[in-house]
């Protein structure tokens, strides 16, 4: 809602500065979003005629004029504007006045003749900002000599509030004049608005097949309108000052009154209206085409004002080009209606559309406003247009109009939300102030009714709300909370997130954060098989599906960066993924991460090779370290359809699947265009964050005892199934196993490799003898032979 | 025997002479080694005469200590200079950068909500957290959003059916929870939220965090201390101006708007605060009794307040990012910035 800021105070006029006043109406909850100067600096224009126009003997667009501006003397200046015409009052600018941006009026000769002054348009002027085709057209009553500055109070601001849907009652002057006159405790000065005489008796049909969405429909025809009168400048610049181009005068008188007192009004062309009026629901199949040759198909569940032919308009949104007002109307059929939110609510939106009216009917319009509004308008059109006015028809349902709200109020509840003993005179005196009745009901407790024009209040904190916003937020008690202190078992095997984060940060990985819908392609490309979930409406098809993994969103942020010359890219995300149906969907909560590029950051010392698997999976076993559980973890061996299929592991937490790791398949990097290699890794969080408490083993005084074996296996026998192995004949005092070498070449036959084992074992109470740890060694060596062809390295 | 002077003269000479402590030692081998000429010596005394012999002995003796202090001496000199000589020999150049992984960072929203969280959970508040696919029950209906409430439309709101969708803000963890629980209840609810807006300032996804606290005797002022606190912590400045502005939202009452003076500008006026000297930061207010009913809390007996932010907006503020659609781009010359 934007407002000239002399329009409000014609209404009420607080001793306040421009800014002072918008900073009150922003802190009583109306914030107030710009607040400009309607007009740019200038000096030096006055209201002037001009008395004469010749050919420019030179130049082919320019004209010779002569205007008189009030001085007595005509002044010959060149204009070059198409309009320009004598007889027209202009403003003009003399010799020495300052237009906007500092450009001062000199003499000067165009083309040869002098030139003493410029007629103005509007955008030379500041008043408009798109450049204006001609000079402004000035109303012939327009005071000769006059500054213009002043005759057009251009010392004006408007003000923009930026206003919350509740307060609807808020969208007119008169609504904001109210709210100032509360918060300055002044009267408000209405306009005139007695009720106009009839001068014949006709009146046209209303019948509301719907009243429970329209209890109140008021209508009057006026007969031998004028619609070729002009709309006053105060009126045309009042309405500019609301960001509302002037349309003709009819219009502008209803869209003038809607903002004055906020009741949007429709003006139909009477000869286009058959028989009567019926505010019904749209039928199925009617359309509509509107006041701006938009022509839609209605929902059935849309109220209509339709005649006997045809719908008219969308009932609260906007009227039909078929029976709007033309330069043809010569009667009209004013209409103010009160149309119920609920009857209004999502109309618009659902044909694309958002007008002053909707916007007005869907926050709710004060439903005794209706006769009001037709009388102000009948008067400002009588006034403007002449004409002779009908009487007042009026088609209500009293069941259906808003009930009177009346809401109980205790003086022990104000104090229990706001810490605050409001005395129960300031409370009545503001409620009063507020337009509310206000009557005493019980013991330090009050019944309030609320008025018809505020559709936000209905419980006792609305009315707590109300105090607190004219007492001031700001004035209102501060406090710190007390509690209980009580102390909470925190689960410590459990792993926080923040320290998982923290370790891939500590290995060298930038979190990333990546949109959790994604393309549908790359996650078919990424995640292929896994069902997610579809937006019904994306802001983008690229960002249409819910991520089923993390892949996608690492995939991408991984080539955003290679397209950057970031050639070594470490990248870890947390957060849902989304698998399966709606009805039957998990989201599950991820850690996800991604390497590409060198190993190292370049640097002197650097290594120069790029990263492999096993850079990614160290990574990773880092994470599943800190748990102090790695033993339930394994990695297997299988297939991912995105992912290397020699290169790829399941990841399984005591059995159960909960992620993979591997290399992009290289088919997939070719679809993507990415030319190195990159690898991945994602595993539920709830897996990852699941630890043991650390359990202490005493340490044994006596010695260790190592013994070195190489197995020498079938190049495809997975390292782990031999650890296993091993682990298992071992023994109970077996305290390390380490893999410290793996080794294909001379030596070793062609499809088989070496294992180099490092065995360890101490026992917690004695010294071991070699005896028993030869036994062990040839059990594992024996296992190892049965299960795997395993063989001793000579 | 009389040679004892030469010989200890020469000795001397040899000891000087050697440059290394190889030839240091075939000196001391020479003269002190079990065939050496001062042993040699030594081993003569028994030819002597019983009355010669102790002064001779002690002749001897004399001179056998003093090449001993002379060679240990210069070992111990040439052992020094052959210390200096490796020294300087592996002389680094420190300056050098150290070898290795270099760290990496946390995002700057993580670390911006990691930090928030941090400031409500030393005073009590528990971390809340949940589905991201809501319902519209828990979005909106038990949030006192009414049915026809622009915010449920499709042009604001992420459908996937008429009743599912990707949540608008994290409140719906606070029914949630409220229905969990009984009170008091101190949750701070961190997470993404989605909204169908993309533009220069809005992204389809951020992140909000929002608090709840709800017990006996929880009142407006209560939610003006909390807040004013919170950020003045949040901005490390115990003089920030905080305000609140009567505001609206269907699940507060009353309601507020929080403005910060403005942190850049210090409430000149400057770009970011759009020359007002204010900046809004965030929304609360009291949790409104209908929200209290939806999650069967007694709204006689308990009040409580509510207040929620954008997490990418504080990081803006805080860490002067200038544009919001950087925060998904995921560059990694943004994402170092803030490790």
């Amino acid at each position: 809602m934007k407002f000239s800021e002399q329009w409000l105070r014609e209404w009420v006029s607080p001793a306040l500065s421009s800014e002072a006043l918008a900073d009150q109406i922003t802190m009583a909850g109306l914030e107030v979003d710009g607040l400009d100067s309607v007009a740019a600096v200038f000096t030096g224009v006055v209201v002037a005629e001009v008395v004469a126009k010749q050919q420019h003997p030179d130049a082919d667009k320019l004209n010779v004029c002569h205007v008189d501006d009030g001085s007595g003397e005509p002044v010959q200046v060149v204009c070059g504007a198409p309009n320009v015409a004598v007889g027209q009052k202009v403003p003009f600018a003399r010799v020495g006045a300052v237009l906007p941006d500092d450009f001062t009026i000199r003499k000067a000769k165009l083309r040869g003749v002098e030139s003493r002054g410029m007629i103005c348009s509007a955008s030379e002027l500041g008043l408009e900002e798109e450049t204006s085709p001609g000079i402004l057209e000035l109303p012939l009553e327009a005071p000769l000599g006059e500054d213009f500055r002043n005759w057009m109070k251009l010392d004006d601001s408007t003000i923009e509030v930026d206003l919350t849907p509740n307060r609807g009652d808020c969208l007119s002057l008169k609504g904001l004049a109210r709210e100032v006159g509360v918060l300055n405790r002044l009267a408000l000065s209405e306009p005139e608005t007695s009720a106009q005489a009839p001068m014949h008796d006709d009146t046209f049909p209303v019948r509301v097949a719907a009243p429970e969405r329209c209890p109140r429909y008021v209508g009057r025809v006026i007969h031998n309108v004028d619609v070729g009168a002009r709309t006053p400048l105060w009126m045309a610049e009042r309405l500019r000052r609301s960001g509302v181009r002037s349309i003709d005068p009819v219009v502008d008188i209803t869209n003038y009154v809607m903002l004055e007192l906020g009741q949007p009004m429709h003006a139909f062309d009477l000869a286009n209206l058959h028989e009567a009026i019926d505010v019904r629901l749209a039928r199925e199949g009617e359309r509509l085409t509107l006041l701006d040759g938009q022509d839609i198909a209605l929902n059935e569940n849309t109220l209509v004002i339709a005649d006997a032919t045809r719908p008219l308009a969308i009932a609260g949104v906007m009227g039909g080009e078929y029976s709007g007002v033309s330069t043809a109307t010569r009667d009209v059929f004013l209409e103010a209606a009160f149309f119920t939110p609920l009857a209004v609510a999502g109309q618009a939106r659902s044909y694309g559309l958002h007008t002053d009216s909707s916007h007005r009917f869907e926050r709710g319009v004060d439903p005794m406003l209706a006769r009001q509004a037709i009388e102000r308008a009948t008067s400002l059109l009588l006034a403007i247009t002449g004409g002779e006015p009908g009487p007042l028809s009026e088609t209500a349902s009293p069941d259906h109009l808003p009930s009177e709200r009346r809401v109980h109020l205790r003086s022990a509840r104000i104090e229990q939300c706001l810490n605050l003993a409001l005395p129960g005179e300031e409370v009545v005196e503001i409620l009063e102030r507020l337009g509310m009745h206000v009557v005493v009901d019980g013991d330090a407790a009050w019944q309030v009714t609320v008025p018809s024009w505020r559709f936000d209040i209905a419980i006792e904190e609305d009315l707590i709300e109300e105090l607190a916003r004219i007492h001031g937020y700001n004035r209102l008690p501060t406090r710190r909370p007390a509690a209980r202190l009580g102390l909470r078992a925190d689960g410590e095997s459990r792993l926080p997130q923040a320290r998982l984060r923290r370790q891939m940060v500590a290995r060298g990985y930038q979190e990333a954060i990546s949109y959790s819908f994604v393309a549908p392609e790359l996650q078919a490309l990424l995640a292929p098989g896994v069902t997610a979930p579809r937006l019904a409406n994306p802001i983008s098809s690229d960002m249409a599906i819910m991520r089923a993994s993390l892949f996608p969103g690492l995939v991408k942020a991984l080539m955003h960066n290679l397209n950057r010359q970031q050639s070594r890219v470490r990248l870890f995300e947390t957060g849902l993924v989304f698998r399966g149906e709606l009805d039957a969907l998990e989201q599950i909560p991820m850690l996800g991460g991604l390497v590409c590029g060198p190993r190292d950051p370049e640097g002197w010392a650097a290594r120069r090779d790029n990263v492999d698997f096993f850079d990614l999976k160290g990574d990773l076993e880092s994470l599943l370290a800190m748990g102090a559980n790695a033993d339930d973890w394994r990695f297997e061996p299988a297939e991912h359809p995105a992912l290397h299929p020699g290169q790829t592991a399941r990841l399984r937490y005591r059995g159960e699947a909960v992620g993979w790791i591997g290399a992009l398949h290289p088919g997939v990097r070719a679809e993507l265009g990415l030319k190195t290699d990159a690898f991945v890794f994602e595993v539920r969080l709830d897996a990852v964050t699941q630890g043991n408490l650390p359990a202490f083993t005493p340490l044994s005084r006596y010695p260790e005892v190592r013994r070195d074996l190489a197995l020498v296996v079938a190049e495809g026998v997975p390292v782990q199934a031999l650890l296993d192995t091993l682990r298992e004949q071992a023994g109970e005092w077996l305290t390390d196993c380490c893999l410290f070498d793996v080794y294909q070449g001379p030596g070793v036959a062609e499809g088989l490799k070496s294992l180099a084992l490092g065995l360890t074992w101490q026992h917690p109470s004695r010294t071991l003898n070699d005896d028993e740890i030869n036994q062990l060694v040839d059990a594992i060596v024996a296992e190892s032979r049965r299960r795997f062809d395993a063989e001793l390295r000579g | 025997m009389d040679d004892l002077p030469n010989l200890v003269a020469e000795a001397r000479v040899a000891i000087a002479a050697a440059g290394e402590l190889a030839s240091l030692d075939e000196v001391r081998v020479r003269y002190l080694g079990k065939k050496g000429e001062i042993t040699t010596l030594l081993k003569g005394l028994g030819k002597l005469s019983p009355e010669e012999r102790p002064q001779a002995g002690e002749r001897i003796n004399q001179a056998k200590q003093q090449l001993s202090g002379e060679l240990e001496a210069r070992k111990h000199e040439l052992e020094q200079t052959a210390l200096n000589l490796r020294l300087a020999a592996e002389r680094l150049d420190v300056t050098l950068p150290g070898r290795g992984q270099a760290s990496g960072g946390l995002h700057p929203v993580t670390r911006t909500l990691e930090r928030i969280e941090g400031l409500f959970t030393r005073i009590g508040f528990d971390v809340a957290v949940g589905p991201e696919i809501e319902d519209d029950y828990h979005n909106f209906e038990a949030l006192n959003i009414p049915a026809h409430h622009p915010a449920r439309g499709m042009a604001d709101t992420f459908y996937f059916d008429a009743t599912r969708l990707l949540r608008t803000h994290t409140s719906p963890v606070q029914v949630r929870t409220m229905k969990s629980q009984e009170p008091p209840i101190r949750i701070v609810c961190p997470g993404r939220v989605y909204r169908s807006d993309s533009d220069l300032t809005h992204t389809p996804m951020f992140h909000q965090i929002e608090g709840l606290l709800v017990d006996e005797d929880v009142s407006f002022a209560d939610l003006k201390g909390t807040i004013e606190d919170f950020l003045k912590a949040f901005f490390e400045r115990d003089e920030l101006t905080v305000r609140f502005r009567p505001s609206y939202f269907p699940f507060t009452e009353p309601s507020a708007e929080v403005d910060i003076q403005c942190v850049m500008c210090n409430g000149d006026g400057c770009r970011v605060c759009s020359h007002s000297g204010w900046l809004e930061v965030m929304g609360c207010g009291m949790v409104h009794p209908e929200v209290f009913r939806h999650s069967s809390i007694d709204p006689e007996r308990y009040t409580g307040f509510a207040f929620g932010m954008g997490a990418e907006r504080l990081a803006m503020l805080r860490y002067g990012v200038n544009d919001l659609r950087l925060f998904f781009d995921n560059d990694l010359r943004f994402l170092r910035q803030f490790a």
